[in-house]
């Protein structure tokens, strides 16, 4: 199912964010390969997988300076979400264009309240809490590849620390086009699932789920399936 | 308006509840003429289909006039006489262009809940759980289409609603169970449960050529009604062993194609019975599987299973060793109603098919729980109940 190569050895070097070229080949392969990315992801962060694949620490600093502590003090108790969705009608293009714009993603991404984006590399992001509570945080580009990559990191002084791509990639035999999201939380404190679940009301790997199957649905069907504000006899 | 809400097993109740609304752009609003009360309605009724809530709206066979449309749906128009089929599908995914409508991966906003239990999620139905998109069901006075710019076939003025009303599930699924039959010159049906879906699914399998036709069931009028408008030859099981009997009518060999129009609360004889029965009751099995138990026995070597009767869950005791020695096919699947519509009403146009036939109760919606009684305990000769706001 997979190659050897789209795994991550074991190699104690291959899990830190390393700037070497082999290191980035590595990940290139991982995130852009047809492997389970977080099987591959066993060890290490995806933020630093990320960071490494655009170029090791050169381009984000303060990134990779972050992770470093983050494993040096043992908080590995990051979550980390893997969906992927095929959708029929649309290119790699398409979706790619539509998502590029930040600013529509809270059109289908149901916990996302407002996204505005500061300039080309960086954006601001309001999500929902329970409560009527909301959670902040500035994001930016680490690594893009036009029509295909986009990948994130949120910056210092988020309320969720969260890093993260999304890829379109064509499904064979005209199936459409394959979108995948993966995405690491590092809650504050190493924090558990329960506590992300209780800032966002929803387990994080549904939420992406549902998130991703509403972008389907509105990719494909041009609106999304719904049935609140329907009548039924509850009292 | 007025509309049927099912309050728990065997608990429904005529309600008002707010009128529903356009939601999305595809939506178009029927007031509803006819709706039926469907076999599969009865597992809801009984409480085996799980993920019902309190308060749900029912029904999912129906036919109406539009009344409103929403700004995406250009097809219709206020006043349009429409069928419009159980299943709900988008249009534009994958399955949807396939002519697999049931399979639509748009529609069912809950696909989490099915997505968990059957690993994908599949086309939501009205009124029928919210595992299957909780939409509101059709057993009320006007009832929300979604996605009513795709699906919904407008129908002429001159013909009755009896004649119309099964194009939106039980003609489609009859005839596709008899589709998925593959039949060939010579080849022998056999179609276990004659309610509606059965009458039709033997009718639709001597349009597509089946030799002869033989209807299993226990209920003698129904066993009558496959006779008379069916053309089927009949047996009925609790007289004579219908497996024996199946491969005694046919030259020893067996059926080459079986249908199962009964589903996951089949009523099976003797041991079995009771066993499936209390498994089911307390829940150890969800489906009773007797019919396709039945169906790999009976079923010749080398033949088709085609199921479309409802299963909703697990089931025990499967003879698959009989299904696997005898290389059986199994075909299977809610009815790709979009698929089937245009064809049907054009059959039922040109007077080949005329449906009416099945329809031995009429009542005002008020009376649906009386509607529910009946066609449940098979009381009065009940076969199916069309209901009328």
């Amino acid at each position: 199912m997979t190659s050897g190569q789209e795994i991550v050895p074991n190699d104690p070097h291959d899990r830190s964010e390393g700037s070497s070229v082999s290191d980035a080949e590595r990940w290139g392969t991982l995130i852009g390969g047809g492997a389970m990315v977080l099987l591959g992801l066993r060890q290490g962060s995806l933020r630093g997988a990320l960071t490494a694949l655009a170029g090791g620490g050169l381009i984000y600093r303060g990134v990779t300076a972050q992770t470093g502590i983050q494993d040096k003090l043992g908080m590995n108790d990051s979550i980390r979400v893997e969906k992927t969705v095929t959708i029929s009608n649309k290119s790699p293009e398409e979706l790619y264009q539509f998502w590029r714009n930040f600013e529509n993603l809270p059109r289908f991404m149901k916990h996302l309240k407002h996204v505005s984006v500061t300039n080309d590399k960086r954006s601001h992001w309001i999500a929902t809490a329970p409560m009527g509570a909301s959670v902040e945080w500035d994001a930016e580009i680490i690594n893009e590849q036009e029509n295909r990559l986009i990948a994130w990191a949120s910056v210092e002084g988020a309320d969720i620390d969260n890093s993260g791509f999304v890829r379109f990639q064509p499904a064979p035999g005209n199936r459409g086009t394959e979108v995948k999201v993966v995405i690491e939380y590092n809650p504050p404190g190493g924090a558990v699932t329960a506590t992300l679940a209780k800032l966002f009301g929803e387990e994080p790997k549904q939420q992406v789920g549902d998130d991703l199957r509403r972008f389907k649905m509105l990719m494909e069907a041009g609106e999304i399936a719904t049935t609140e504000g329907q009548p039924s006899g509850r009292k | 308006m007025k509309a049927v809400c099912w309050h728990g097993a065997n608990d429904v109740r005529v309600e008002t509840v707010p009128d529903p609304k356009i939601l999305n752009p595809r939506d178009a609003i029927i007031k509803i003429t006819s709706t039926a009360i469907c076999g599969s309605d009865l597992h809801i009724y009984d409480g085996y289909i799980p993920t019902m809530q309190p308060g749900d709206i029912i029904g999912h066979e129906f036919m109406g006039e539009v009344v409103e449309v929403g700004s995406g749906v250009g097809n219709l128009k206020v006043g349009d006489r429409v069928v419009v089929p159980s299943t709900i599908g988008c249009g534009h995914c994958n399955y949807c262009k396939h002519d697999q409508w049931s399979l639509c991966d748009n529609s069912n906003p809950n696909a989490f809940m099915e997505e968990a239990l059957f690993g994908h999620v599949t086309s939501a139905i009205y009124g029928y759980s919210h595992l299957f998109g909780g939409y509101a069901g059709a057993q009320a006075e006007y009832i929300r289409v979604p996605f009513a710019d795709v699906g919904v076939v407008k129908v002429p003025k001159d013909l009755s609603d009896e004649q119309l009303l099964f194009i939106s599930d039980a003609i489609p699924t009859g005839y596709m169970g008899a589709e998925l039959c593959d039949i060939q010159p010579g080849d022998t049906v056999a179609v276990w449960g004659c309610g509606a879906v059965g009458q039709f699914a033997m009718i639709s399998a001597y349009l597509l050529g089946a030799e002869r036709v033989i209807a299993i069931d226990r209920f003698p009028e129904r066993l009558e009604m496959a006779h008379k408008y069916a053309k089927a030859e009949v047996i009925n099981y609790e007289e004579v062993d219908a497996g024996e009997a199946l491969k005694e009518m046919t030259g020893g060999r067996g059926p080459d194609c079986c249908i199962d129009a009964v589903g996951l609360e089949a009523h099976g004889m003797g041991v079995e019975g009771f066993y499936d029965k209390a498994k089911q009751a307390v829940r150890l099995e969800t489906d009773r599987a007797h019919v396709l138990r039945q169906m790999m026995v009976a079923c010749r070597k080398g033949g088709t299973l085609s199921i479309m009767g409802v299963y909703s869950g697990f089931i025990d005791k499967l003879p698959f060793g009989a299904a696997f020695n005898k290389g059986l096919t199994f075909r299977m699947g809610q009815m790709h109603g979009q698929k089937y519509m245009n064809m049907l009403l054009e059959r039922v146009l040109n007077g080949e098919l005329d449906p009416s036939f099945v329809v031995t109760h009429r009542l005002p919606l008020d009376e649906a729980k009386y509607g529910y009684e009946i066609f449940k305990n098979k009381n009065d000769k009940c076969i199916k109940v069309v209901l009328k706001p």
